[in-house]
């Protein structure tokens, strides 16, 4: 393969550096005591010990899934600490009392953000080693009746909702991963949009990983009320370490009669180095539940980061005329292995679900597709279309499609439209006999090819993800 | 048309090369004055294809001997873009398409990219929007073609228009059209033709590849070039071209082979 597709590829993660801040981190391994003691860390009622309790006994009879297109060593769950905290050193009432060093990492990480939550309108939760240590807007929000916190908050002053949805779209004992994350999980995000309200903002939550070895299990939960609509974005960004880290968060979506809700995420966790050492395992559950009539549950992914993506934004489609997307770009590069896709499950009539997947692959990667689409006896006149299109750079990578297809309906409309394309020689001769390089060339082919999902995003993530995909793949080509 | 006071744009002294090992270009000799137009012909797998490509610095064929010179330098010395920026145009048999990127953006960047290498201003979306749409015109173009994917879903006969298009907008010194009259209805020969001959002045350079005479009713050229097995075989006038349309190639081979050049 040409050098200027191999240097493309290889661009040094850019936000690898670790935050010096005194963590609270609990004896490595997993047992009923550890979530007691996470538990009673947080201060939390009865039911959420039973809830984390319950999960544990279900997580211990079940295996890790065999079926994903992915390799890895066996993961030894008693090596992980399932629990770490920034020791807090005093209760804080504004942005001038948090940590410097955090507020230093957030500028390397370019999120100044109390000026970026202010010039662009977003509230930032947040979320620092599992724990909340700011949260802006929060009042601006609560004036419309909105709680946005994170989920420990919720537990605490919010019990009923939390207890009302919590483990509904996806129960504790839904996989392996999911059983994990709901027996151990720290902390995450709580959003909750009352009926009728127009979310006025974007909301916002940067996660990061930060203390090593440490599992990271987020937690979060979005609800819209009847006629409610919110767009929620998560941007992630983790710093360089050699050994691997487990992540498995589970998101929750409840959307009822006529809500809307839009989820965006830009992952660029560290994918380990040019030989496949280290890089997070990000083993995701994200769900959304399309409860109402005439509800609609959009996911839009853009996914660069990580060793091993195991993730499946999926939407049950239950309320009639009820709207489930998913869009996504996934990029794989070195020796990355990627699985996602998505699960579109029909069953309200003429509910209707869009698949838009775009898979990039470079290097030794592995990036494939994963998409279930069912339709249930009951979904008369439901419609889908899938369109799933993969590219390669080089001739090492491998790109693969997975797609089920289950139609219980006789009146059930399905589309599914696949395409395999390459960067090579021959597209970059043409550019280059126009005058223009090989690194502008990817740059405008990559961005041509996952245009209909960069649409989907926000106007800041659009620009961010472009970014990003330049950064990711600087240096494959040549 | 040879024009008194016209220089040497193109120099090809013994050029040979090899792609996947076999060598295709077997010692070419051809030289190319400002204002000429030149036709270079011959049987598929004669080496024509080839010689453009190695001209525009293509990686899949290396060069193993002999020199070309551009307005007198190592033409080999400069990288594909770098011999694009200098002037040297190709106008592809085969066009490749690249979905989702509009052809208005592809085309300015290649404009502004041009333009900065010669020191000339740069246009801004909106202006260079009026500039290309004058240029369509041309070529009989319809506006639409602006919005679409870079070649996305054209027929063979709009994707040589594009092409021509692009040597509009780039006006290079030397432009070589590899096979661009393959695929185009009569209406669309007639369309590019007087497109390419508007294009052509005293100060650049064409050289035309192509398989059949008949585009050449159309480009009237200054010299005919027979290509045989990578090497040019014959050279003669623009009657060169009906005298193969006539008698085909064989009886070209029979001859004693000669040096080409002007």
């Amino acid at each position: 393969m040409s050098a200027v597709l191999q240097s493309l590829v290889n661009q040094p993660y850019k936000h690898g550096f670790v935050t010096e801040i005194e963590s609270d981190v609990a004896p490595k391994g997993l047992n009923e005591d550890i979530i007691k003691l996470i538990s009673t860390k947080k201060g939390e009622p009865a039911w959420m010990l039973d809830f984390r309790l319950k999960a544990y006994h279900q997580w211990l009879k079940m295996d890790e899934p065999k079926w994903p297109n992915v390799r890895y060593p066996k993961i030894d769950f008693q090596a992980i600490s399932y629990y770490a905290a920034p020791k807090p050193k005093k209760k804080l009432n504004s942005m001038d009392e948090v940590d410097p060093e955090l507020l230093r990492t957030f500028e390397k990480l370019g999120v100044p953000m109390h000026e970026r939550a202010a010039l662009a309108g977003v509230a930032v939760d947040v979320i620092f080693d599992s724990v909340s240590v700011a949260t802006t807007y929060k009042q601006k929000l609560a004036e419309v009746g909105i709680i946005f916190c994170s989920i420990s908050e919720a537990v605490q002053m919010h019990p009923e909702l939390v207890r009302q949805y919590l483990g509904t779209v996806v129960p504790v004992g839904d996989n392996y991963y999911a059983a994990l994350n709901s027996a151990v999980f720290t902390d995450g995000t709580f959003c909750f949009i009352p009926k009728g309200v127009q979310c006025p903002m974007d909301l916002s939550t940067y996660f990061r990983i930060n203390t090593e070895e440490s599992g990271q299990f987020e937690r979060t939960l979005i609800v819209a009320e009847e006629g409610a609509s919110v767009s929620y974005l998560e941007g992630c960004t983790a710093p360089k370490f050699d050994t691997n880290q487990l992540h498995a968060a589970v998101v929750e979506l409840v959307a009822l009669d006529n809500a809307d809700i839009k989820y965006s995420t830009v992952q660029n966790w560290y994918a380990g180095d040019e030989n496949g050492l280290g890089g997070i395992y990000n083993f995701v559950t994200k769900r959304g539940l399309a409860k109402g009539a005439n509800s609609r549950i959009s996911w839009t992914q853009v996914e660069t980061g990580s060793a091993i993506t195991w993730k499946y934004p999926s939407c049950i489609l239950q309320g009639d005329n009820s709207v489930g997307e998913f869009y996504s770009v996934a990029v794989t590069n070195n020796y990355q292995q990627a699985d996602t896709g998505t699960k579109m499950i029909h069953i309200g009539k003429n509910t209707r679900s869009t698949i838009v997947s775009k898979g990039i692959s470079s290097g030794h990667s592995n990036n494939s597709y994963r998409g279930l689409v069912r339709i249930a006896p009951t979904a008369a006149g439901a419609r889908n279309y899938s369109q799933c299109d993969s590219m390669l750079i080089g001739d090492k990578c491998g790109a693969h499609t997975f797609p089920y297809i289950q139609v219980r309906n006789q009146e059930a409309k399905v589309e599914h439209e696949a395409s395999t394309s390459k960067i090579g020689e021959d597209q970059l001769f043409y550019f280059a006999q126009r005058g223009i390089g090989s690194e502008e060339a990817v740059s405008m082919i990559i961005n041509g090819f996952c245009k209909d999902v960069f649409q989907q995003l926000p106007m800041e993530f659009a620009v961010e993800a472009t970014k990003l995909l330049g950064f990711k793949l600087e240096g494959s080509v040549g | 048309m040879i024009r008194d006071g016209s220089r040497i744009l193109l120099e090809v002294r013994g050029l040979r090369a090899v792609v996947n090992g076999i060598e295709i270009l077997k010692g070419i000799d051809l030289t190319v004055r400002s204002g000429e137009v030149h036709a270079i012909m011959g049987t598929n797998g004669s080496g024509k294809s080839t010689f453009a490509k190695v001209l525009a610095g293509h990686s899949a064929y290396q060069v193993t001997g002999g020199s070309v010179l551009f307005e007198g330098r190592d033409l080999f010395d400069l990288s594909p873009e770098e011999r694009a920026r200098a002037g040297v145009f190709l106008a592809f048999q085969y066009p490749i398409e690249i979905p989702g990127v509009a052809n208005s953006h592809f085309l300015r960047l290649a404009y502004n990219t041009v333009q900065a290498q010669r020191g000339q201003e740069e246009l801004d979306p909106l202006e260079f929007e009026d500039f290309v749409r004058d240029k369509m015109k041309l070529l009989e173009m319809n506006p639409d073609f602006l919005d679409r994917g870079v070649n996305e879903g054209f027929s063979g006969g709009e994707k040589k228009r594009n092409e021509i298009l692009q040597m509009a907008l780039l006006e290079p010194l030397l432009a070589i059209l590899d096979e661009t009259d393959s695929g185009l209805d009569i209406d669309a020969l007639r369309i590019v033709t007087n497109g390419v001959n508007k294009l052509s002045t005293a100060d650049n350079a064409i050289i035309l590849v192509t398989h059949y005479q008949r585009m050449l009713n159309y480009i009237v050229p200054d010299f005919v070039h027979v290509m045989r097995a990578g090497r040019i075989i014959k050279t003669g006038g623009k009657e060169l071209a009906l005298d193969l349309e006539t008698r085909g190639y064989d009886w070209v081979g029979a001859e004693r082979p000669v040096t080409a050049g002007a």
